[in-house]
């Protein structure tokens, strides 16, 4: 571990990577929506090897009591058994918790969906929309690609159609969720003094930090999450979350 | 009242579009895509590899584990609730027992061979469909084996035998309906899964399996076409 760290580091010193990248550039990005016709709103999406499904269905709902004029969303995520061979089956690891919650915070805290239009009848009946995240292939950087697919596949959204208290699955309406903006999460690593976007899977071993920066199309920013091992000054923050909102902006263009 | 013409207008001994692909998860040592019309599953094999707790392996041979899992959004109903339930327990159990003929484990003693069979999307005939592509990803995983195994459900939709019934004929409510889930060995002619909910005569089950026999034929071929078409 410690010689493909070295390694990493010196070719980042050149400017470069295992396979040769520019630090802050992305595998190739692709973007599938509508993939599967049972869930209400679906994608895909591929960064280089790693492969990544999100699927969304709806619910109606007794409303939280402290938000009874509020629908609400709820993220899950599943690293599939199949996707990597250390994943095991069996619930949720905490890497899967805190993917799902990354992938929520990003969403909900950008205030692009309004709570309010959710609810159907206050303190009785709301729409919850459950967005479920499949790993296919894992070959690193789970956080954006679920992120990415997550976003695409609300965007894809249609309602089924709700009578008499009633959900009829089969019957798709016209109506969309109406999101005010597209939030998107980069997540930018630190490895010795260098900073990457994108890293693959044996980058993904030798991280020092990471920090996933979730923004708005104008760079505000909604989301923060810090993890790996080492800590980091204001200043790598500040770095970080520059490189953050600008990898934003470029994903952002493939969201229809 | 008779089932004059099945609800989709395919014949009766039509199954619906078949589309197959041999190695589409890198990580996986061995993996598969197979769709029946909107029934889609995804494959992988991961093994045969260590086995662990210890008290699991089996020192005159290698085991297989099958695990069977609707995604939460695979079905056109609520969602599915992630963690495994009853029925997808015995599907693995089933899908394991389906497959198993076909493998020699003698060689990898100790040794687990890992499937794990995961669904997007499903519409009747998921546990066929998750066969189909794990017999496609073990041989993709260069298993030996003597034989691939092909499954589609056959059955009754009130006078009339089908093959590969969609999920309306599974709800048909005008007569009775009976759904055999049934696979085989193509080129040995053995049955290694059979199960049915409903109701048939004797004379009528063994009508339809000479049906599905035919067809699971055709299947062979689209698996076996598959999985030379990696190599292309």
């Amino acid at each position: 571990m410690n010689e493909l760290r070295e390694h990493v580091i010196k070719l980042f010193e050149a400017d470069t990577r295992l396979d040769g990248r520019k630090l802050t550039d992305y595998r190739p990005v692709k973007l599938e929506v509508g993939i599967t016709s049972t869930a209400e709103g679906s994608s895909r999406v591929k960064i280089g090897q790693t492969d990544v499904m999100v699927g969304i269905k709806v619910e109606v709902m007794q409303p939280y009591p402290d938000t009874p004029g509020e629908g609400s969303i709820m993220v899950g995520a599943e690293l599939l058994p199949l996707s990597n061979p250390d994943f095991e089956p069996g619930p949720p690891s905490i890497q899967a918790v805190e993917l799902a919650r990354i992938v929520d915070r990003g969403i909900r805290e950008s205030k692009c969906l309004d709570f309010k239009k959710l609810c159907i009848k206050e303190g009785e009946k709301i729409w919850m929309i459950i967005i479920d995240i499949c790993t296919i292939n894992d070959a690193g950087n789970l956080p954006d690609a679920s992120a990415l697919a997550a976003i695409a596949a609300l965007k894809n959204m249609k309602f089924p159609e709700y009578k008499d208290d009633k959900i009829d699955y089969k019957k798709k309406t016209n109506k969309g969720l109406d999101l005010k903006d597209t939030p998107l999460s980069v997540t930018v690593i630190k490895i010795g003094d260098k900073f990457i976007v994108d890293p693959d899977y044996d980058e993904g071993k030798v991280v020092d930090a990471r920090l996933t920066v979730a923004s708005l199309s104008d760079g505000t920013l909604c989301a923060l999450q810090k993890g790996g091992d080492y800590p980091l000054s204001a200043d790598d923050v500040s770095k970080m979350v520059d490189i953050g909102i600008e990898k934003g902006k470029e994903l952002r263009k493939l969201v229809k | 009242m008779a089932y004059k013409e099945r609800l989709d207008k395919r014949k009766f001994d039509e199954p619906r579009k078949i589309e197959a692909k041999a190695g589409v998860i890198p990580n996986a040592d061995g993996s598969a895509y197979f769709k029946i019309g909107n029934t889609a599953a995804y494959a992988a094999v991961y093994g045969p590899r260590n086995l662990h707790p210890k008290f699991l392996q089996d020192p005159s041979k290698g085991i297989l584990r099958c695990h069977y899992n609707m995604m939460p959004f695979s079905s056109s109903g609520d969602r599915v609730r992630p963690g495994g339930s009853r029925r997808s327990k015995e599907i693995s159990m089933v899908t394991e027992k389906s497959l198993l003929p076909v493998l020699d484990l003698k060689e990898y003693p100790n040794s687990v061979v890992d499937v794990f069979i995961e669904l997007p999307e499903t519409e009747a005939g998921s546990r066929c469909a998750g066969i189909c592509a794990a017999s496609m990803a073990l041989a993709d995983a260069g298993l030996a084996m003597k034989d691939l195994v092909a499954a589609v459900s056959v059955g009754r939709v009130d006078d009339k035998l089908v093959v590969d019934l969609d999920y309306k004929e599974e709800s048909y409510e005008d007569g009775p309906v009976a759904d055999i889930p049934l696979a085989m060995m193509p080129n040995h002619d053995r049955v290694t899964l059979l199960q049915m909910d409903g109701l048939i005569s004797k004379d009528d089950l063994k009508k339809v399996l000479g049906m599905g026999k035919k067809v699971l034929k055709d299947i062979y071929e689209v698996q076996k076409k598959a999985l030379k078409d990696k190599y292309k």
